[in-house]
């Protein structure tokens, strides 16, 4: 997508760059003058702001392990050490622990985003996969780093995810000892988590390469979800996209530093703020509101086995997602059955995630229905939804008709929308 | 490199081939110790038997010890605790296993086989079960928490015994489950009766 090369060396130097490692050029290609969809909306400015957080987790987390101690003993102390003594790592480590958060926000925008305007599908499926793949290495250092506190919650969700391998038959067992390192959650255990919590952002660094490697190969979509047929379809990337990314960049980054400065503990929970003990589970163990969801489909199965393999079903379902929706068209926008599922699916998200924050015995509120039956009519719309909903609306749904490109329909909504223009 | 074109196999597809098949023996075999470095080491495997004093334990109280850096749950049973045991046929439970350390693993989950310690090495040592004490591993066997145990002034489930705020589980008297998601009976730890008011565990 990155088309002819419109670069021109301008001095001896960088003629002589150029022709031994085209920095320059890359940049000038991928980055400044790379032709994106004129039409491009808000919700295609995660993709920056996620970049911009993963560089974000990257510093404040190296500059914690300056202060960290990843040892059973010790690791909770040196963390108030760092809250307490260390010169400014109140804020550091609150931006680390917030910071997470915020990451998960963006890419839950990003890949609904992806799921509305059909981004997933042919020729993007690539870009989609290993999306999937950042998301799910996302939670796995997301856990890691929740456990390095070594209070009550980070000691019983490393256990109770640790035990979730122990659902597979025969070898269940021996991979959980394997796992820790013992025959319970302890010393060793922490100590391999913060190694591997230290070693996977650099592998989320490396697959997001992948991931706009893939991408900068047919070039986005977008909100229409046509092709841009011609240069009359996009504009650069600089200054078009670099400054909108950059808007919308600052007003998520408001919403990070109110959370930072005015309710750092607001997100995550109390208990964390005792030491681990190892024979007192706190009365209700919760994990961090982005796992939510998965949390309320495990405990919606009363079958250990089962529910396990729904919890880690969820997760590869996405996968196959460019394969099991059927449509003709990207965009929920022309299809007026489908955009009413994808309301569903969110709503239906969110439901899943209220379910698992609530004690596992909790009713509905003012009504005696157990909240587990809530849990599992959600879980089997998430899966009816991707199984079901998504193949057959593809196939039966008549979607509006599509414009003709990018320019007519942008062009001649423009007036309309923005009033008087230029 | 038109080898495979020839219609026999030359000796240096061969070479190719035993060189090929020689190195990825040798990065798999060499990938083993990054691997096994991972499993319990040898301190941690030492660590694995405990003796604990039950004198202060009270009837209708369970006292929790940490064993293998697990919970160990020493309950002492009330006469009704031990009835409501008793009187659950075995074909009603979740799991008619005894999953007793101490007996061979296809007992049968009575409330006999839950109690039974290991024969004593002693001559003259207690080996008898005693009705009132449970011994048990106080690991949910769902996914690891420690069940609350149910007291007069608590009530933790339904089953008089142990409920797991996790996910849910419930076990009766004799640590059995009896609400899922949690598969399995709590594991009865290997144990023996040192003497009346002394167990050895592991």
């Amino acid at each position: 997508m990155a088309g002819p090369s419109t670069y021109e060396p301008k001095s001896g130097f960088e003629r002589w760059l150029d022709a031994r490692l085209p920095i320059i050029r890359f940049t000038q290609e991928h980055i400044l003058s790379y032709p994106t969809p004129r039409n491009l909306n808000v919700w295609y400015t995660f993709g920056g702001i996620l970049t911009f957080f993963l560089v974000v987790q990257i510093v404040t987390g190296v500059v914690l392990a300056m202060h960290y101690t990843p040892d059973a003993s010790l690791a909770f102390n040196s963390v108030e050490h760092i809250m307490r003594d260390v010169n400014s790592g109140w804020l550091i480590r609150y931006l680390h622990s917030n910071g997470a958060s915020m990451f998960f926000l963006a890419v839950y925008v990003h890949m609904f985003r992806g799921l509305y305007y059909g981004s997933y599908k042919a020729p993007r499926e690539m870009i989609w996969i290993l999306g999937v793949l950042l998301y799910i290495v996302m939670m796995a250092t997301a856990f890691l780093g929740y456990t390095l506190p070594w209070g009550q919650m980070s000691f019983w969700a490393a256990t109770v995810i640790t035990n979730l391998f122990s659902a597979i038959p025969v070898i269940g067992e021996p991979i959980v000892q394997w796992l820790w390192g013992g025959f319970g959650v302890d010393n060793p255990t922490l100590h391999r988590f913060f190694s591997l919590h230290y070693l996977l952002p650099f592998v989320i660094a490396g697959v997001v390469i992948l991931h706009i490697w893939a991408l900068h190969v047919p070039g986005n979509n977008n909100p229409l979800g046509i092709d841009v047929k011609g240069p009359q379809d996009t504009v650069p990337f600089h200054p078009y996209y670099t400054v909108k990314d950059t808007f919308y960049l600052v007003g998520f980054l408001i919403l990070y530093a109110a959370i930072v400065f005015f309710a750092p503990e607001a997100i995550g929970t109390s208990v964390n703020n005792s030491p681990a003990n190892p024979i007192v589970t706190p009365e209700e163990i919760v994990p961090e509101w982005y796992l939510l969801p998965f949390y309320a489909i495990l405990r919606s199965i009363p079958n250990k086995l089962i529910g396990v393999m729904a919890l880690f079903g969820a997760l590869v379902t996405l996968f196959f997602v460019p394969w099991l929706d059927w449509s003709k068209v990207r965009s929920s926008r022309f299809r007026p059955v489908y955009k009413w599922f994808f309301w569903i699916l969110l709503v239906d998200s969110v439901l899943l995630g209220y379910v698992g924050a609530n004690p596992v015995d909790a009713n509905v509120p003012n009504t005696s229905i157990p909240l587990v039956w809530i849990g599992r009519f959600a879980t089997l719309y998430y899966f009816l939804h991707f199984y079901a909903v998504m193949p057959l609306v593809g196939r039966f749904e008549r979607p509006n008709p599509l414009p003709d490109s990018i320019a007519t329909a942008v062009l001649s909504a423009a007036p309309h929308k923005t009033g008087s223009g230029t | 490199m038109d080898h495979s074109q020839t219609a026999e196999p030359t000796r240096r597809d061969f070479l190719y081939i035993a060189t090929g098949a020689m190195g990825t023996v040798g990065l798999v075999t060499s990938l083993w110790p990054f691997i096994d470095q991972m499993n319990p080491s040898a301190d941690v495997l030492a660590l694995s038997s405990i003796e604990v004093d039950i004198t202060p334990v009270q009837p209708g109280q369970s006292v929790t010890f940490t064993w293998r850096s697990h919970p160990l749950f020493v309950r002492r049973r009330t006469p009704a605790e031990i009835e409501a045991a008793r009187t659950v046929p075995v074909s009603e439970l979740l799991d008619p296993l005894a999953r007793n350390a101490n007996l061979p693993e296809n007992a049968p989950a009575t409330d006999d086989n839950r109690l039974t310690p290991k024969v004593a090495a002693a001559p003259g040592a207690p080996a008898m079960k005693k009705p009132e004490w449970l011994v048990l591993v106080g690991v949910c066997t769902h996914l690891g928490c420690t069940p609350q145990a149910n007291t007069p002034t608590e009530k933790q489930g339904d089953y008089g015994g142990w409920l797991c705020h996790c996910h849910g589980s419930q076990y009766d008297t004799a640590g059995r489950v009896r609400v899922g998601p949690a598969p399995r009976n709590l594991d009865v730890p290997p144990y023996e009766f040192l003497s009346d008011t002394r167990i050895k565990v592991g």
